[in-house]
This record gives structure tokens, sequence and C-alpha cells, in this order.
């Protein structure tokens, strides 16, 4: 996930199978635990955790996916791009 | 269109392109080959060219001639012919045709959809607002493929219109809708042509809440997933025209050659399956089901509930597809009924399928949701079910209303229902809901009791099958089996165990003869490719039109062959056929090849496929990679073709950049130890035994106490009246006289270790307390449950007071002692469905109803009194639930919260409760009060730790999965069955025992099994035993070993990659899922941006 944002991702968001259905039984609370953490970090760094989530989708549910898909993708167009993305095109550029 | 040796070809120009075609092709059909878009709108594939809207219209001429318009799709291909379909002239004429179409159709939103696309959008002329078109689409459809004509062209000029000859009601329409389905402009009308009725196909899967096609896929999860045609309904089957279907089928899949065949297959063994069909509640119309849209069966409410249902999931009502405010359910439609259909048995699964759909129906709901369930006793009997219906009741607020329902009448609303009920009370009652759910029964289709009647399979009263208490699996005809609802009504859990049971008794019978049909395949000799660079080859699917109609899939080829390490790249229009499969592995040994890429569908279906594909060409199967361009991408942007291609192109380079990365992995063969290990010797643990060693496997039996037979020794009868200890008595000599079972009592197990295939079993062996070890292949858990002894009720203070197994000693040993009784209570549920004992102990019911009516056998003046919160005889229990109330016995029911209280009163004891009817307290002096003492779990933690089995909350051994793995536990070749996985009658528990046998002898017959592939490595340089993979691993495998760094058994690893990724040392990898396979589709997805 970090690394996406330092190759200069504008957002990342992990998809899991519902709470409690997980094929490898607790790997999706694993990761959401994981998610929240590296959020933390982002707001850190200043790149904004808000530009990472987990979702929890049954397999089964094609529409929410793409309402998710939607809903993430109207939320990193209103941040604008990743600053770490600007960051290292500036050094470049100096 | 392929070009065969055999036909002549054209070569031609359009737009500056050269093409070659056959002979006989139109214009327009090249231009398409080119991907030229050319607008159309009287053009269909299936019909011949007519030139009737014009909007097709190209310039033509030969080279030096003069240019002229001409209609494409009449126009042929002719040799060197010059074809421009974007000159200004040829814009501006298209725009005046779109044009005067709008001006004669302007409400039609197919012809607003082209005029728009062709940037007209105000008529200069009157506009006629006509609905047909006069495209001819629907006459030629009639006449050419069809073969009918039941429509045709009337008058000339401005007045020309379609109709039937004469305008009169055609006696020719067959009323397929053809015509309907191919008019641009919705211009048909039934009515005008035809007297009969057009009739919709509803589809079965969406129980006829929708309409589906002739040719269609069942439904989303079918297996296999594949397109069939109905037969009744298909023109061409029915008469032999149309075939319009062909056509359009790139793959060239249908054959209307195909016929029913009858195969003969000579078999050992036969097992019946057949299951059920709902009960249909129009049979018997209580209800007003026929009547009323809003009155559904509750397969129906399922579909509505569905986000792959009529209503994608939203909760809304047939009539009015409106939201529902209030949803009533109504229990037992079609069981519990002699009155009514002969339905006289409970069908089991109604009560918690309602609570699930009550809770699942407020979920989706977006507004707050009433529910009401009306039922006449909730029977959730099944494992941990208890827990989920005091969920429903008390926590989500579905409203339980214990009634019987008088009937139902229209409500004050268009759509509303009101339902007229009498409650516990006896007072009448009604209510109005929005919905009313019929929670149907189920029911056995005519089709299974034709089969039963010609195999000569015997059925009970209710047309199930009949089987025998103690041969749960078998018919009455030998070799035949039987598994799942046409036993009798049960749920997917109990469906899933009596399926193993059926396998487990047909394998037993047919031993001998296993393996002797396998054929072991074989590969080649894998290729080494250490030290080699990567050498990709691309394969990028059309699949017909699925990806092909939206994604650029040359244009995608094109981009894959300049990727990095990519030697070729290739397009196929079916990559998973079989001359693609070879054409890859040709490719394979052409370019040496040691990665391929497989653009095409879901890894999900077809990665097995084109792992063997690669596996035959001598490459290791994990060098393979999938992109999926079509669920993923051509399926979800069809209207965005540029912006898929480019997430096409996304999606290889990401695959191209993974398989770089891949190495070979490789899966060991561990040997297995054909022996099974069944720890409890009760009905069974004896069950399983038998059956394993008639299965041809040795089997070591563990019992704790000096005798087997477990609970069963203190069980007489069962209601159905078969003698429980003949057959344990019978049960007992087949065990131990069988020379591979060997018995070991007063043992029990002190250590485990190993995995599937191979365990190692530590036991101490009474009464001399020696040591044993055991090695074996599986082990079956079938340590059996206790009786609760009773806290409450003055159980032990009083010799008055007994519980049903003490009682049934009496009834075996002391009639003389019954006929004294005058007065007798039970109660029912001491122990069970508490605070303490949340779950419902299933076989308590049944022992009270069997003990009363052995009682009132023997003394018929006696009075009886069942004091009950709910009765649960399901299934065909319900028969004697309704002779012992024939009988007299009498059934009172009491509230959890208002409990029954006994006092001792000088010699005897009072029992006091609410009648609920009455609403009064009433006081009884029994002579004997029984108490219905529920089932508790043995002392199972000890046991449980050495396995290294979860246990659930009330101590019962935990399965895999509730449905799907019921006997299966969460360590792979260990087993429950019996009452140690919950409480459960003898047929069930035999079902069970003959289940973990089959689960086991699945494990044990094999010679090896294959462990490793996508498992997880540790790198002991970089270990530093913090333990963290340790605690976080599902699956309890890591271990710190003998070095003190941590190891990962790879036969027990699921290859879920927690410790991989929780290792903060990187000393853990998930192969095939490395980091640097990670980080390359990272890397080469957002390269582009």
């Amino acid at each position: 996930m970090m690394v996406a944002f330092q190759k200069g991702a504008d957002g990342v968001y992990v998809v899991g199978c519902l709470e409690g259905e997980c094929h490898f039984l607790t790997g999706n609370l694993r990761a959401k635990k994981k998610v929240e953490y590296a959020k933390k970090l982002l707001d850190e760094i200043g790149v904004g955790g808000e530009r990472l989530a987990m979702y929890n989708i049954a397999a089964s549910d094609g529409p929410r996916f793409a309402e998710v898909a939607r809903e993430m993708h109207e939320k990193i167009k209103a941040q604008g791009p990743n600053p770490i993305k600007g960051a290292t095109l500036n050094k470049k550029a100096a | 269109m392929t070009v065969t040796q055999e036909t002549k070809t054209i070569n031609l120009t359009i737009d500056g392109q050269q093409i070659k075609v056959i002979e006989g092709a139109s214009v327009l059909e090249a231009a398409q080959q080119l991907r030229i878009n050319i607008p159309t709108l009287c053009y269909h594939k299936a019909l011949p060219s007519y030139g009737a809207c014009r909007l097709c219209l190209v310039e033509v001429s030969q080279s030096g001639g003069r240019p002229s318009l001409q209609a494409s799709c009449t126009y042929p291909a002719q040799e060197g012919l010059i074809v421009k379909t974007d000159t200004e002239q040829v814009i501006k004429t298209r725009r005046i045709m779109a044009e005067l179409l709008l001006a004669r159709c302007p409400d039609s939103d197919e012809v607003k959809r082209i005029a728009k696309e062709l940037g007209v959008e105000k008529i200069r002329i009157k506009p006629k607002h006509k609905d047909c078109l006069l495209c001819g689409l629907c006459v030629r459809m009639c006449h050419d493929r069809m073969g009918r004509g039941a429509i045709g062209f009337a008058y000339r000029g401005s007045n020309r219109e379609v109709q039937p000859a004469f305008d009169i009601q055609s006696d020719v329409c067959q009323t397929c809708g053809a015509c309907f389905s191919i008019c641009p402009t919705q211009a048909i009308k039934f009515e005008k042509i035809t007297k009969n009725k057009p009739r919709p196909i509803l589809s079965e899967y969406d129980s006829g809440l929708r309409e589906r096609p002739v040719a269609y896929i069942p439904y989303p999860q079918a297996v296999p997933k594949l397109a069939i045609i109905d037969e009744e309904h298909c023109v061409s089957l029915q008469t032999g025209e149309c075939k319009v279907c062909q056509e359009f089928c790139e793959a060239g899949a249908i054959n209307f050659d195909q016929k029913e065949e009858i195969l003969k297959l000579d078999v050992g063994s036969v097992i019946l399956a057949s299951g059920f069909k709902p009960y249909d509640p129009a049979i018997n119309d209580t209800y007003q089901y026929s009547r009323f849209s809003n009155v559904v069966t509750s397969l129906e409410f399922e579909r509505i509930l569905s986000a792959s249902g009529p209503y994608q999931g939203h909760l809304l009502r047939p009539s009015d597809e409106k939201e529902p405010k209030t949803i009533a359910w109504i229990q037992c439609v079609g069981s519990r009924n002699t009155h009514v259909a002969d339905k006289g048995y409970c069908s089991g699964v109604c009560c918690t399928y309602a609570i699930k759909q009550a809770m699942v129906a407020k979920e989706h709901s977006d507004t707050p949701l009433d529910t009401a369930i009306f039922y006449i006793d909730i029977r959730t009997y099944g494992k941990d079910f208890e827990k989920f219906y005091n969920r429903a009741k008390d926590d989500v607020g579905v409203r339980f209303v214990k009634s019987r329902i008088n009937n139902i009448l229209p409500g004050d609303e268009e759509g509303d229902l009101k339902i007229r009920y009498t409650n516990e009370a006896g007072r009448i009652a009604q209510e109005e809901f929005d919905i009313v759910v019929l929670s149907v029964g189920l029911d056995i289709p005519q089709e299974s009791m034709d089969l039963a009647q010609k195999m000569g399979v015997e059925l009970n009263n209710y047309n199930f099958v009949s089987t025998k208490t103690f041969e749960p699996v078998r018919t009455t005809k030998d070799g035949i089996y039987i598994c799942g609802a046409f036993q009798g009504p049960k749920d997917i859990p109990e469906t899933v165990m009596q399926a193993s049971a059926s396998a487990a008794a047909s394998s037993s019978l047919l031993s001998s003869q296993r393996h002797t049909l396998t054929k072991e395949r074989e590969y080649p000799d894998e290729i080494d490719i250490a030290g080699q660079e990567p050498r990709i080859g691309v394969f990028v699917c059309h699949c017909g039109i699925n990806i092909g109609g939206v994604v650029n899939v040359p244009e995608v080829t094109d981009y894959a062959s300049r990727l990095p390490n990519v030697l070729v790249a290739d397009n196929n229009l079916f990559t998973c056929s079989q001359d693609t499969q070879d054409k890859i592995k040709e490719r394979i040994e052409e370019f040496k090849l040691n990665r391929v890429v497989v653009a095409s569908c879901s890894a999900r279906t077809h990665e097995p496929l084109f792992q063997d594909t690669i596996r035959d060409a001598g490459l290791n199967p994990y060098l393979f990679s999938m992109a999926n361009i079509r669920d993923q991408d051509s399926w979800v942007h069809q209207s965005d073709k540029e912006g898929a291609t480019e997430k096409a192109k996304d999606l290889v380079r990401m695959a191209v950049a993974n398989a770089a990365e891949s190495s070979p992995l490789y899966r060991t063969k561990l040997p297995v130890i054909k022996r099974a290990l069944i720890i409890g010797g009760g009905i069974a643990g004896m069950t399983a035994a038998l059956n394993i060693a008639g299965q041809g496997f040795e089997v070591v039996l563990v019992e704790i106490e000096k005798e087997l037979g477990g609970m069963g020794r203190k069980i007489h009868t069962t209601l159905q009246g078969d003698n429980i200890q003949n057959y344990l008595a019978d049960l007992i000599e087949k065990v131990t006289q069988n020379e591979k079972i060997e018995v070991l009592t007063e043992t029990i197990v002190v250590d485990f270790s190993g995995t599937k295939g191979n365990f190692k079993t530590a036991l101490t062996v009474g009464p001399a307390m020696y040591h044993r070890e055991v090695n074996h292949g599986a082990l079956i858990i079938a340590t059996g449950a206790l009786e609760y002894k009773p806290k409450e009720y003055l159980y032990g203070e009083s010799d008055a007071v007994k519980t049903q197994v003490e009682l049934e000693d009496i009834l075996s040993r002391e009639e003389s002692r019954i006929k004294e009784w005058k007065n007798v209570v039970m109660i029912q549920c001491v122990g069970s469905r508490n605070q303490e004992n949340p779950n419902c102990s299933r076989v308590c019911c049944q022992q009270a109803i069997k003990n009363a009516i052995a009682i009132k056998e023997i003394n018929p003046d006696i009075n009886i009194f069942i004091l009950y919160r709910d009765i649960r005889t399901y299934s065909f229990l319900e028969d004697f639930y309704r002779k012992a109330r024939e009988m007299g016995i009498h059934f009172l029911r009491y509230r959890e919260d208002e409990e029954p209280t006994v006092e001792q009163e000088e010699a005897k004891i009072q029992v006091t409760f609410k009648d609920l009817t009455l609403g009064r307290e009433i006081k009884m002096s029994p002579d004997q009060l029984i108490l219905s003492a529920g089932v508790v779990a043995g002392d199972t933690q000890e046991l449980a730790s050495i396995l290294k089995v979860p246990l659930t909350s009330e101590r019962f051994f935990l399965e895999a999965h509730v449905k799907l793995r019921p006997v299966d536990t969460q360590s792979d070749g260990i087993f429950i069955c019996g009452m140690a996985h919950s409480p459960r009658l003898i047929d069930e528990t035999i079902s069970q025992a003959l289940a973990a046998s089959s689960r086991a002898c699945t494990l044990i017959s094999q010679d090896a099994i294959e462990v490793g592939g996508v498992v997880a490595k540790v790198d002991p340089d970089l270990c530093a035993a913090c333990l963290i993979c340790v605690r976080a691993c599902p699956y309890e495998v890591p271990f710190i070993n003998e070095d003190g760094v941590s190891e990962i058994d790879i036969s027990k690893c699921h290859g879920c990659g927690v410790c991989a990724s929780e290792c903060p040392a990187k000393a853990i990898t998930l192969s095939h899922f490395e980091d640097t396979q990670i980080l390359a589709q990272i890397d080469a997805l957002l390269e582009a941006g």
C-alpha cells in the first residue's frame, strides 16, 4: 500500500470479503487493522489517510463493487493528485 | 468471416485500408471487418439486406470512375472498389436521412439516439409522429426466418403500412415475438396481428417474477455455466425455421441436430439425490396466493431479496414495486396439516429460513421495517440455530406471533393485505401488511415418485423414500442409497452429511472396485528454466464478441508484443478452445518460452486449464499468469471502448510484470497411512468404525469407558418403536468380531501430533495403564454428549422428580409402578434454551412424546400434561405429536419468562404454571414430575486442546463450515460425528458417522497426498523468533523449531499469507505472491500514469 503511494498512486483501496466470511478465517480483519495503521502513517507524512480505504463487499455483489469504485474515484478526484508525485517530479526537475 | 481456399475472394479499399472479403459480401460487411463504424437501422445480420433506411450510405467508385452514393448494406464488394465512409457528402446525406427518419418517428428512442449520434437535433419538416419506421425488419424476420409471413407491407407511397393480410388478425402468426423483439421503435401491436395472447416465458430461477429468453443460462451459479435452449419455446426446434442464434454465435456452438440420447451405464450402486420441490400454495389456495400478487412464496421472496433477483436486491413488492413498510411470514404452508394436501409432516427448515429472511429484509430496507412471523411452534432445533432465533427476537426486533391464520383479505389501501388470525388467548385479531410471505414446505415432485417406482424403491405415506432408523441412507432396494430431502425434509448441513453418508454406504459395497476406472494423467518432463531470462508469450482472447466487441484486441496484442521480455503475442477468437491450446504449446516450443500470460476471462474458471496446457508443454504450472480483461474490463466498460482498451493494456502489462517475477513451485508427495483412529465407542464411533473397515481400512477404536455403547446404553426404544438395545448388542458384536477393527476400552488420548495422512496419537490404555502409540492417516471424534443433571424443580430432592432417561429405565423394568400413577407432568426445555445453555437440545420433545405415549399405552386412564415452550417434532416426528394429542395427552405452553414452579407439599409435589389460553395460574399435584433434561457436551476441553481442534462456546466440537463442511474440522484429516458435534437423534447420528467415515476414507484411500505449492516459507537467517507468526496464523501452523527459528509445515499451511504480511523481519514469503511479484505489478500499473 505504501509503495503504491510512493510510486505515485493517488488513491488505493483494499476490498475484502464481508467481515466474518473470510476464506482464511480472520484475514480480512487483519487487513483492516493494517489499512487503519497505514492511514495513520499517510496522515503523518502529509499524503492524507483518506486516500486509502478498505471496503468489505460480498463476492456476489457486483453493483456494490461498482458503487464503491465510483465513490472512491470521486473522493480521490476531489483530493487532487498525490503530493508525493509532485515532490518527486519537482526533484527531477531540479 | 473466415477466408477459405474454395471461395473466391475480392480485394477492395475502404478509407484507404485494404481488405479481402469473400465474394458476395457487402461493402458494409467489409467495413465492419475493418472496425469502421457505419450507422445502420434497417440492417440485421440474420436478414437479407433491404436498403430501406439509407443511413449506411457510403461513397463508392472504381478507380478513375465517378464516385456515387450507395447504401453499403446492399452494395456488393467488387474487385478494386474504392469506398469512402466519411466524406463531407456522405455525412451530409446521412444527416438528411436521419432527419427524415426523425420527422417520421420523433418519439422513438432508437431513432433519437441515431440522429443525435449523427449530429441531427432539429427537424426542419413537420413531424408525423408515426410508430412505424417502415424499416421492414419485422416483415423480413417473419417471412424469411420464421417462415410465416404473418405481416407484410400494405398500400403504397405515403400510405404504406405494416399489417397482416387484409388487416385481419392472422391465422399463421405463431406469437413467437420475433417481430416484436427486432422492431427498433416498439411499433408492433400483437392484438392487430393475432388473436393469440403473447405469453412471456417466466424465469424458473426467479420463481416467475421476471421473464427469461428462450436461449438462456439458468442461473449465475449454474455448473456448467452454459447456455441452454428451451425446446418448448424455440421456434427452430418446433418448426425448423429461425436459427438466428447460429448467425451470432461466433464459436459455432449451436447445434440443432443434437438429440436426446439414451445412455446405458453399468454401475454397482445408485444414489438417489433428486431433492424436493417447494410446495405449491395455489393447489389449495387458503392464503389467496393466486389472487393477490403481494402474497408471495418464500422462494419468490428469496429472489426479491437477491442482488441478482428481479429488483437487483431492492426490497420492493411485486404489485406496484413500492417499498414495503410491513411484511408478514405465515409458517407451515404445506406442512403440519393433514387436512390440506395430506402434508402431515413438518418441513423442518421453514422456521429458520423465515427468520433469516426477516432479518435480511430489515437489513435491506432503507426505512424501518416491521416484520412479523405468524407461527405455531418455532422450530430452530439445528446447531446454534436457537441463538439465531434469539438474536432475531431480542436484538433485531423481528416479531413472533403465535397464532392460527383464519384468512387473508384485501387491505384498505390498494395492494395491501389484511391477515385475520386467532391469537394465543383464543381471540380473533387482524393486522395489515404490504407483503405476505408464505413459508412453503418441502414437497416431492411427481418425477421423483416415478423414478422411485421405476427403480423399485418404496416410498412412505408422504412420498418420501422409506428408510429404517438404523439404516438411514439405505432404500428398500439393495445397492440403492438415498440422501437429501427426498429421504425426508432437512436443511443444508443434514443434507450434506447424508450425501457423504450415502457415499460411504455405497463405497463400502464397492470397495473392491476402488480406483479400477482411474486413469493417471501423464506429463512430459519439466524444462529446467534456472538461470534463464524471462521469455514471455502473451495470448489475448477475443472471447467472440465478449471481449473483442469492446476492447480493441489487435491493438492490445500489438501493445503486448512490445512489452519487456515478451517474445511473442497472439490473439485468438477463443483462447480456451482446443486448437488455441495446441497453438500455445507450439509457441512455447517455437520461441522457447518460459512464461505464459493469457489475457481473457476469470482465473477462477480458466487458470487450471491454462496451467495444464503449459504443463503439457513442459513448463511448471506456476509460470503462468492471467489478466482478466473480460469480467473486469469488457463486461463492465461496454460504453467506453477506448477506455476499456487502455485498461486491458494496463492489466496485460501488470500480468506480464508478474510473470517475469514468477518462479517454478513444486508440490511434494507424502505417503498416507491407511488407518483411522476413532475416539468414542458409542453408536457414532462404532458405525464409523464398521464402515471404514467395510471400505477395507484398519481402524483403532478408543473408548474411555469399560464397555462400548455410550449414551445408547441408556435409551431403550426410538419414537418409531425400534429396539435400541438389540441394535446396540448387534453393533457391538459386529465391531468386536471385525478383524480390521482394534477396540481399546478404558483408554484415553494423551498426546497427538502430525498432519493429515500422517498422524501419531499417544494413548494410555487401561486397566493396566500402559502407553501406546498409534500411527494413522485420519481421526474421527465421536465422544458423544451427556444428559443434563437438573439443578431446578427439586430434582435430586424428591423421588417424584425424574429425568426422561430415568423414566425410560422405569418404563423398561417397572410397568406396575406406572399403572399406579394418575397424573404425570413433564416439563420441557430443562437445561436448554436458557441463559446457561442457549441451544435447543433437539431430542427432548420427541423423547417426551415417546415416553408419554408409552405411559398412556400402559395406563390409558392416566392424565399426562406436557408443559412446553415450542414442540419441536420436526420432519415425520410430527405424526407422533399428532398421535399423542389424539390419545389425549395435554400440551400446555409456558413462556420463557414465566417458568413453572415446583414445591414440595407434604408427601406430594405441586407444580404451578400460567396457562396462556386461560390466562390464569394452574396448580397440579402429579404423582410424578418428569424433566426433559437437555443435552450437554461432555468434558471435551482437554481432548480439544490435545487435538488443537476448536470448540463452540457450549463445548461441542466446531465444524469447518456449518453448511458445506459439517463433519470436517478446521484441521485437515480430523472429522466429527454424533453428539460430539451437536445433539441429534439416532438416525441422524448414524448418518453423520457414515459421513465422517466417508470423509476419512476419501483421505486414507489415497496412496499419497500432494502438499506445498502456494505456501509460506521462512528464511531462517532472517528469523528472530519473535513469535508474531506463531500468534498470527489462523491455523496455528508456525512453531519455533529445534534451531530456535520459526518453521512452517507445508502440509498444514493454507497459503493465506497472514504470517508473511505480519513478519517484521520479512523472513517469511508467500510463494507465488512474493513481494517482488506484487511490487512489479504496482510498478507496471503506475508507470503509465
